[in-house]
């Protein structure tokens, strides 16, 4: 049996606005080693912005005190990303935003978030941490066979 | 660390003879950008510009605050009379802006050209 190669990157944000692009770029990086077609390299790293804006903003509430964790591990048809932050986690999943509902005032402009990043990888998990701390969400991005 | 929302207004006329009001934008469309996307929007007389193109060309991210921001526009610009387009986006952008719905109510084009051509 052969054994799986998997290769981890760390990174540490602090839970400031703009950071997210720390992680996005890192995310980045790893994708286009690993063979990741350039339009997959880009929605990993709205993925990736997106669940780093949620941990910073929801999860750690913008205290700068936290920091938001994200972990890369790199395997050989896939790359999962794990962001971990200091909150409670997410009670529920929000409906599917819905544009109409924007427009006429009956749905909030925001959002969005975690649908998009349901949207653009191929898996998505909320994970609530114990004691109210360190959830994550994990997503998994997969090199597809015929990508060249 | 946000790069800053740069925003300009030009005016334009079509090659069908309609008054084109442009939005360019520069840099970061994120929580941070709402002067220079709803700001530098809601400071045009609605009256005179019923044409709206937002030009995202030297746009590289957007976030989806950025892109509730954009939605704001859209629905002030619905409730004034407006109608708002966009060109410039890449195609990754295109796709997430198609997949929330903005295509419904905002025309994309490729580039000002394109977009000018249409109007």
């Amino acid at each position: 049996m052969s054994e799986i190669r998997t290769t981890n990157v760390e990174v540490r944000l602090p839970s400031r606005m703009g950071f997210e692009k720390v992680a996005m770029s890192t995310a980045a990086s790893v994708a286009k080693l690993m063979g990741f077609r350039d339009d997959r390299v880009e929605d990993l790293k709205t993925a990736v912005a997106e669940a780093c804006i949620n941990a910073i903003e929801h999860g750690n509430r913008l205290n700068e005190k936290l920091s938001v964790g994200v972990v890369l591990s790199a395997g050989e048809d896939s790359l999962e990303v794990k962001v971990i932050d200091d909150g409670t986690g997410m009670k529920k999943q929000p409906a599917k935003p819905d544009i109409d509902r924007k427009m006429h005032g009956e749905e909030d402009a925001r959002g969005m978030g975690m649908f998009l990043i349901q949207a653009l990888v191929d898996e998505a998990e909320w994970v609530s941490g114990v004691d109210g701390k360190s959830s994550y969400v994990r997503l998994v991005i997969r090199l597809d066979k015929d990508q060249g | 660390m946000q790069s800053e929302t740069k925003s300009h207004v030009d005016q334009l006329t079509s090659p069908a003879g309609h008054a084109v009001t442009v939005l360019r934008f520069e840099g970061d469309i994120a929580s941070t950008s709402k002067e220079a996307v709803l700001g530098v929007y809601q400071a045009l007389p609605k009256a005179t510009n019923k044409i709206i193109l937002l030009d995202f060309t030297k746009v590289d991210y957007i976030n989806s605050s950025g892109i509730a921001l954009v939605i704001q526009l859209l629905i002030e610009a619905a409730n004034s009379g407006q109608k708002v387009y966009a060109y410039g986006l890449s195609a990754h952008f295109v796709k997430v802006f198609t997949m929330v719905g903005i295509t419904k109510y905002a025309g994309l084009f490729p580039d000002q050209a394109a977009a000018l051509a249409a109007l």
